[in-house]
């Protein structure tokens, strides 16, 4: 919006992000609840799938499983700092664009899932005996990147929409879980290329990460979009 | 949310507005006739005189509901993205569009259901299992959970006009949805039956008295279809006038009923915290 006299969308997005990474830096629930968790969760999937060769196999998937369950949580998490003090209403008040709003919780919610994924990734290493070829470093990147921009994309839309209702909680997984499967999908045959899981070839990667930058950039300008008329009540 | 009292309420918003008691019409009544010929036409081609198929055998008579509701359900999605559409873009914001986009989903929704549970059977019957993960099963199957979704959003609360720009807009978002899923899980695997009418090359490679019957299931389908939606409209405009109504009513009455008391005991009205 050039017309309005005022900051740029970007540079409104940047502070937004700002303020949520340094809420979770005092607050520390991302690495003293959320990271826990998602370690949790890649420990009871080796309980569930009792087997090494199993393990070893569907490592990538295990990796995106628990990142999908742990970006629910963040999701949970990013819109209850905001609605606990009313502070999205205060934003909507003070004339900020609901696109600058979205553009900057995804941000924020991006930076921490980025992180996960590479806590995730580790942890496949440690405990599920994966090994990361020096040659898909890129694809890896690459994956990690699309990905992450199209599950912060959803998430961000869609916990906009059920802040501040009543059920919110069981709303959020039934909402997102169906729209983030071409990125569970995508990404894990993506990193299994990455992997050499089960005799993958590190090209087959990446045809997945066109699917997954078309998805982040069909959600990142649809949830731009369509955040406004969401919270704007 | 504000209950009525049907025999404290002195008058009926629904009649007041409506003039009638139910939501039938002269029109919905001849379509539900129609609905229910075309339905005995179904059970008759369908289960009667059309053929066995030669590697399907009796197994193939369950298409012609299989076929039809997805069809229909397909329709009923579009009718609820175009109408979702229409609510957000026009100038005058008439829920009329609202209701007729989650009476659309609504029905859509229950024929997918149908689509996927009469598919699962077929599918143990002739492939052995009840589900197989092919392209269009889990497309399918994540288009019905996307309007389960859709469907809890409409029931999120807030006001009319609240609940039709949130609901619009998921509405919208599926059609963003959709397609990226069947692209995802297409790439993932693909083994279903290929299509046989609606496929590309225009020829219609199917017996002609199964095609027939096919035919027959369409127009049962649509006429459900057309029926239900627009009795469920009529129904939402009606429980929406009730929730506009309601309070008012519901303050009616108890003022009526404060009244009566003070009358017999010679009281004030009763307070709310009344209980001490």
């Amino acid at each position: 919006m050039s017309r309005r006299a005022g900051p740029s969308i970007w540079r409104v997005a940047r502070l937004v992000a700002a303020k949520d990474l340094r809420i979770e830096w005092h607050s520390r629930v991302f690495t003293n609840q959320v990271l826990p968790f998602a370690g949790v969760t890649m420990v009871i999937f080796a309980f569930a799938l009792d087997a090494d060769v199993v393990l070893e196999r569907v490592a990538p998937g295990l990796v995106w499983l628990a990142t999908m369950f742990s970006l629910l949580v963040l999701v949970q998490r990013a819109f209850a700092i905001e609605t606990d003090d009313g502070a999205l209403d205060a934003m909507r008040v003070a004339g900020i664009d609901p696109r600058a709003i979205y553009l900057g919780k995804a941000l924020g919610l991006g930076a921490q899932l980025l992180v996960l994924e590479l806590v995730l990734l580790f942890a496949a290493v440690v405990l599920y005996g994966q090994t990361v070829p020096l040659e898909s470093t890129a694809l890896l990147a690459a994956t990690l990147i699309s990905a992450t921009c199209g599950l912060s994309a959803v998430g961000t839309l869609y916990g906009g929409l059920a802040a501040g209702f009543r059920g919110r909680e069981t709303l959020l997984p039934l909402l997102t879980l169906p729209a983030v499967a071409p990125v569970l999908i995508g990404a894990t045959r993506a990193v299994e290329a990455a992997l050499g899981t089960a005799g993958a070839v590190v090209s087959d990667g990446w045809p997945w990460v066109g699917l997954l930058v078309v998805f982040a950039v069909a959600f990142g300008v649809g949830g731009s979009l369509a955040f406004g008329p969401l919270i704007d009540e | 949310m504000t209950t009525i009292d049907p025999a404290r309420t002195t008058r009926d918003p629904v009649h007041e507005s409506t003039g009638r008691a139910g939501t039938g019409t002269r029109g919905t009544r001849i379509i539900g006739i129609a609905t229910i010929i075309a339905m005995g036409w179904l059970v008759a081609f369908g289960l009667g005189f059309s053929p066995a198929d030669r590697d399907q055998r009796e197994s193939v008579r369950i298409l012609y509901v299989h076929v039809p509701t997805i069809w229909i359900a397909y329709l009923a999605f579009t009718v609820t993205a175009v109408a979702s559409g229409m609510y957000l873009f026009t100038k005058k914001k008439s829920l009329g569009w609202d209701r007729l986009a989650g009476a659309s989903a609504e029905v859509g929704t229950v024929f997918v259901a149908v689509t996927l549970v009469v598919g699962a059977l077929w599918g143990r019957l002739t492939w052995g299992v009840f589900w197989q993960w092919d392209a269009r099963l889990t497309t399918t199957a994540l288009l019905f959970v996307t309007y389960v979704g859709y469907l809890a959003v409409r029931r999120l609360g807030g006001s009319h006009e609240q609940r039709a720009r949130r609901s619009a807009v998921i509405g919208l978002l599926a059609v963003l949805e959709i397609p990226l899923v069947h692209w995802s899980v297409r790439l993932w695997r693909s083994l279903h039956q290929e299509a046989t009418v609606l496929d590309t090359d225009g020829d219609i490679d199917m017996d002609g008295l199964m095609l027939f019957s096919l035919f027959v299931g369409v127009v049962a389908f649509s006429l459900l279809y057309l029926w239900l939606v627009l009795h469920r409209t009529r129904v939402m405009a009606m429980e929406d006038l009730m929730d506009d109504r309601g309070l008012d009513l519901a303050l009616e009455a108890r003022r009526s009923e404060a009244g009566e008391q003070s009358g017999e005991s010679g009281l004030d009205a009763p307070t709310e915290n009344g209980a001490g």
